[in-house]
């Protein structure tokens, strides 16, 4: 699976509170979650976000607080995937869990500018930034990458059991 | 091979022997949601047509984040999960009088060596009592409700030791944020903290869950007191039973070791934005204060309110206080031992089991540009209400120092015996 965008770039500890504040998780809707994304740090996310883009930032992304939202917010938002040099373990299952590929790749921060464009291949976690330098992050594999693949948990749990 | 408490658990659990990095299936003993995510599971039953639990008197529901509810979203937000448990007949289940559901599962629920699933991130807080207990999201959790089963990835293990007698004022916060000082927020980050305690009556129970609480803002997987003598205590008393008992082997291999001498600890403080931006209470001290709260998951217990009302007594706040105890037992206990009085006449506003302002959902906000004192466990920007309030964490006896003077104050250097 290659997933290819413009680059929107965040530091370390981007948390949940920031992904999406708490005055939104009494509702579920991606749409509405997706307007609020980023909202307190980046109140135009929204709009930039919105053509399709990969998300790279720093350490400890989404960590924080359980809200699914946090995944469901960005994706609905227009991001397509995440590269970062580490996630939080909560938010990264949510992703995965919500069909939203999430790539960890030690050094991308330093690598990546606003603007950039990135292409990403979620099995292998190969990135290539600009069609030019090329960073091998962890691929997503196994059991997870079945998961995103079906396009949830809730679906992938389903279709396992119809199988048995 | 002798076994860290981690790989003791996640063994049994999942019927294998397992090492750190494994990624393995593990029944779990206890599943826990509350209003705010709960509803969200549902929803996501719901949607997969898989309405059924796999065992009914092994999930728990309670109300808190929005009890009472704050508008009316979240009163239709609680009837439809009340509904839910209706039908399910699900018989633990806390309405909004109760309390916060970690600490409901502190003193109900949570066992040495279970495996509890919870969708909350703080559902850390029974590490307390020695259960490996981790948040997930609410297509996971909803996963274990259906299926009494998770999957995840055997962390690895570090051992924290705490030596000695905590000092005058000292408490289970400013052990965790020692801890995120010394670490910062992401080192433990695929982690587990397995934590001994040399002298276990030292450091009770009420301490021990404010630091598994603050596990997640470790980003531990989970954060577990070895179950000692106080373990046995305090489930003894709470519950009549004699708690089982699992404890990692002598010569077990760790990632990392670390001491903490507790008589050495200051009162300490993490400043805005940041969990591990942490300081003394000496070195932002006269720092103007809007509000303080002194409650929550983190914060929320009978030694929290003990130590505040020992700062308090016969005395009035200078300051908007706000006091929540974490739930309804607590809040009696407090009331019995005149903790509530003390706390009313020196002018605090007080209620009962509500997570209230800690994720700036009601009962306090925070305005723009108001700095806010308080017990729970995140300061990140707009957690407690606007993005341009900040927010300063402490332990109980920093926050009601500062209730009673308006600045940031280092109890000590209070006339207090």
């Amino acid at each position: 699976m290659l997933i290819k965008g413009k680059a929107l770039v965040y530091g370390d500890k981007i948390d949940t509170d920031v992904i999406i504040p708490a005055k939104y998780l009494k509702s579920t809707d991606p749409e509405f979650l997706g307007q609020h994304a980023m909202e307190p740090i980046d109140p135009n996310f929204y709009n930039k976000a919105r053509q399709g883009v990969i998300l790279v930032a720093g350490k400890a992304f989404g960590m924080g607080s359980s809200r699914e939202q946090a995944a469901i917010a960005l994706k609905a938002a227009g991001v397509k995937a995440i590269v970062a040099e580490s996630f939080a373990r909560i938010f990264f299952r949510n992703a995965i869990n919500n069909g939203l590929p999430v790539i960890t790749a030690s050094g991308i921060s330093k690598e990546v500018k606003e603007g950039d464009i990135v292409e990403v291949n979620v099995e292998t976690g190969e990135i290539a930034i600009n069609g030019e330098k090329r960073i091998t992050g962890k691929g997503i594999t196994g059991m997870a990458l079945d998961i995103l693949k079906s396009g949830g948990l809730l679906i992938y749990l389903k279709g396992n059991r119809t199988k048995r | 091979m002798p076994l860290t408490l981690t790989e003791k658990i996640l063994s049994r659990a999942s019927d294998r022997r397992v090492s750190p990095g494994d990624v393995v299936e593990v029944k779990v003993d206890l599943v826990g949601f509350h209003d705010l995510t709960g509803y969200h599971v549902i929803e996501v039953m719901e949607k997969s047509g898989m309405m059924e639990v796999w065992d009914n008197e092994r999930l728990v529901v309670a109300f808190d984040h929005l009890a009472p509810p704050p508008d009316q979203r979240s009163a239709e937000i609680q009837g439809f999960i009340r509904s839910f448990v209706k039908k399910m007949r699900i018989p633990n289940f806390h309405d909004i009088n109760k309390g916060i559901m970690h600490q409901l599962f502190i003193e109900s629920y949570a066992l040495p060596g279970q495996v509890i699933i919870g969708a909350d991130s703080h559902t850390t807080t029974s590490g307390a009592v020695g259960a490996f207990s981790q948040g997930m999201g609410a297509s996971d959790v909803a996963a274990a409700v259906i299926t009494g089963k998770t999957w995840l990835t055997v962390p690895e293990p570090f051992k924290i030791t705490l030596k000695g007698e905590p000092s005058k004022w000292i408490t289970g916060k400013d052990v965790v944020l020692k801890i995120l000082g010394e670490f910062k927020a992401e080192y433990f980050n695929g982690k587990s903290i397995e934590v001994e305690v040399e002298s276990p009556f030292h450091f009770p129970m009420d301490y021990r869950a404010t630091v598994s609480n603050m596990g997640i803002e470790m980003n531990a997987d989970a954060l577990m007191f070895i179950p000692d003598k106080e373990t046995v205590r305090f489930i003894k008393e709470n519950r009549g039973i004699e708690p089982p008992i699992i404890t990692p082997d002598k010569e077990a291999k760790y990632y990392g070791e670390y001491d903490i001498e507790l008589n050495k600890l200051e009162p300490l403080v993490a400043a805005p934005h940041s969990v591990d931006n942490v300081k003394t209470a000496r070195e932002v001290s006269g720092t103007e204060v809007d509000q303080v709260f002194i409650g929550s998951c983190t914060n929320g217990r009978i030694s929290d309110f003990e130590i505040a009302v020992k700062i308090l007594k016969g005395k009035k706040v200078k300051t908007r206080t706000i006091a929540i105890p974490a739930s309804y037992s607590v809040f009696k206990k407090a009331m019995e031992l005149g903790y509530i009085e003390i706390l009313v006449n020196a002018g605090c506003i007080v209620t009962y089991g509500t997570c209230g302002p800690c994720l700036g959902g009601h009962f306090g906000i925070a305005g723009p540009n108001e700095v806010i004192v308080s017990t729970s466990s995140r300061n990140f920007k707009g957690r407690m209400g606007s993005p341009e309030s900040k927010v300063y964490l402490s332990g109980p006896a920093v926050a009601a120092a500062t209730a009673l003077t308006g600045k940031i104050t280092d109890p000590r250097d209070l006339n207090v015996n």
